[in-house]
């Protein structure tokens, strides 16, 4: 009876399963046989070769996809700390407040920058009434970075503070009992107890930073290139440059794994660190 | 403490919303303008029903995300109760090492290599348009279908295992053993799972981007806006989807917060 049961509700992830292969592994190898072959489907390594003329679009992503991630980490983790103090019932309102943005479309919330930093924006309108020169703040690498940092935060904000306000009271109490000081309970007990909130956030911001395309192209002008512009910009030439495109984004995926990989191990991570909002 | 805490809470908040201050604001601009404010007027709002591409727009953002939230959050239910079964380990790990992938992912890989799967498909039935309606579903139900498997599995790790096996011991079928004790059981993580996936898919650009040919959803209709000149219908139509957001959100808080007060009112009662 047993065995009977337990079958009957292993063949139902087959639907899964199935849509899983065709729709995730199979696009996957598609997209490496596009990159290992030139148009006529010949095999070649010219598009990998790319990577060359690439190169400091790839270094700009990274750089600034990292300090993005740093500026979020040293924002959200203050802000979820603080929104652990509260009332608990005006803890889940400053949550979903913070949430609500992600309702909106963040191609709208990102335009609106524009109108804040641009030459005649918002900022320098108001320096100006204060008789001071205007600021070049739009399409400078500053606004692209900020433009990451503010569509991404709350995916850094949500699974620290959901680790947090988790966090046992009675150890922090121990630890004080135990002669730490502030910067010691923080440092030995808050921080480690935390670390797999800050590492999904980690992962949560750093990807979608790295490759944008579209903060880079309304925050950054035409100057900075990064490598989610190069992949859509080949992708709207046509058919012909696929194969260029999926070496990039190819390269892309490897990369991200790579960074994944390297924080994980510096993190030294031991626990689930799977944590979704 | 306590004003620190609130300060820097509200400097955070602060930053969050002035661009949303500011697209509110501008939709209520007399001018064809989001950047000068030359008066105010509702014309955006009026002329937003006569708007027809931004109409449709809104109307394809719905209906794909209502399909694919239902489609993934189905699936997603029925394949998080089938790995929970399933006895190798090296199976689990396969089939959860896969469902982690469209979350890893960057959005553009994601985005490029489906496309790249259709287009052949595509080729191979000769179809005249590879991309379309169907193509945007299928993508969409695939990058929401982790989602409503992690927020299922827990849940499901929470179930007592003894509970369906003593139902069917009294006589249930595996079936109506699933659908009075199991299911019941997993209904936050259910509910948790379609949210995300209706509200991932609403959200969604990129991998609509590549994969939506001329099914064009509102955020790929904005884009190509943002290309050219925003004019403030497009603030005005977020503006109101803000607020409808708003309200609900408020609203499930309150119902939140009472069905709490009740259960404590219960508890001590008990």
């Amino acid at each position: 009876m047993k065995n009977k049961t337990s079958f009957g509700s292993r063949i139902i992830a087959a639907p899964y399963i199935v849509w899983s292969a065709i729709f995730i592994i199979v696009p996957l190898l598609i997209m490496i046989y596009f990159a290992l072959t030139d148009q006529n489907g010949v095999f070649t390594i010219a598009n990998i070769a790319q990577i060359g003329k690439y190169k400091k679009a790839f270094g700009i992503s990274i750089l600034y996809a990292a300090i993005a991630t740093v500026i979020t980490l040293l924002l959200a983790y203050p802000m979820a700390y603080f929104m652990t103090k509260i009332k608990i019932s005006s803890q889940r309102m400053i949550l979903l407040i913070v949430m609500l943005p992600m309702w909106m479309n963040f191609l709208i919330r990102t335009y609106s920058w524009i109108t804040i930093l641009a030459n005649t924006g918002l900022i320098n309108t108001f320096l100006g009434k204060l008789g001071i020169a205007p600021l070049r703040l739009i399409n400078t690498p500053g606004a692209v970075i900020l433009g990451m940092v503010y569509d991404f935060i709350p995916y850094m904000i949500l699974p620290i503070y959901s680790v947090m306000s988790k966090l046992d009271k009675s150890l922090l109490e121990a630890a004080e009992d135990l002669g730490s000081n502030s910067f010691s309970k923080f440092r030995r007990v808050i921080l480690p107890l935390t670390r797999s909130g800050i590492i999904s956030g980690i992962t949560m911001v750093f990807v979608p930073s790295v490759s944008t395309f579209y903060i880079s192209q309304k925050l950054g002008g035409n100057k900075t290139m990064l490598i989610g512009d190069a992949i859509e910009y080949l992708y709207n030439l046509g058919p012909s440059y696929y194969n260029v495109a999926s070496a990039l984004s190819l390269i892309l995926m490897l990369m991200i794994l790579i960074c994944l990989a390297i924080m994980n191990k510096f993190s030294g991570d031991d626990e689930d660190g799977g944590v979704i909002l | 403490m306590k004003i620190l805490s609130r300060l820097y809470i509200s400097l955070i908040l602060f930053f969050l919303y002035a661009p949303v201050a500011v697209m509110i604001i501008f939709s209520f601009n007399s001018a064809r303008s989001v950047w000068r404010f030359a008066g105010f007027s509702l014309d955006w709002y009026t002329g937003l029903f006569s708007d027809t591409a931004m109409l449709t727009a809104l109307q394809h953002t719905l209906i794909i995300a209502v399909l694919s939230a239902i489609i993934s959050t189905v699936l997603g239910t029925a394949a998080a109760v089938g790995i929970m079964a399933l006895r190798k380990k090296i199976t689990k790990s396969i089939v959860m090492t896969t469902t982690n992938i469209p979350m890893m992912n960057a959005d553009i890989v994601t985005g490029i290599s489906l496309m790249l799967l259709f287009i052949f498909f595509g080729k191979i039935i000769g179809a005249r348009e590879s991309l379309g309606f169907v193509t945007v579903l299928i993508a969409h139900i695939t990058f929401n279908l982790p989602y409503v498997i992690l927020s299922v599995i827990p849940k499901l790790k929470q179930t007592d295992s003894h509970l369906p096996e003593a139902a069917l011991d009294l006589g249930c079928t595996p079936l109506q053993a699933f659908f009075k004790v199991v299911l019941p059981s997993i209904s936050t993580g259910i509910a948790t799972g379609f949210i995300m996936a209706f509200t991932l898919s609403l959200d969604d650009f990129v991998i609509s981007y590549f994969t939506c040919g001329h099914y064009q959803t509102l955020p790929i209709v904005i884009f190509n806006m943002t290309k050219k000149s925003v004019t403030p219908d497009a603030y005005a139509l977020s503006t109101i989807i803000f607020v409808v957001v708003f309200v609900l959100l408020i609203f499930y808080n309150m119902l939140q917060n009472k069905g709490e007060s009740k259960n404590n009112k219960k508890f001590k009662e008990v």
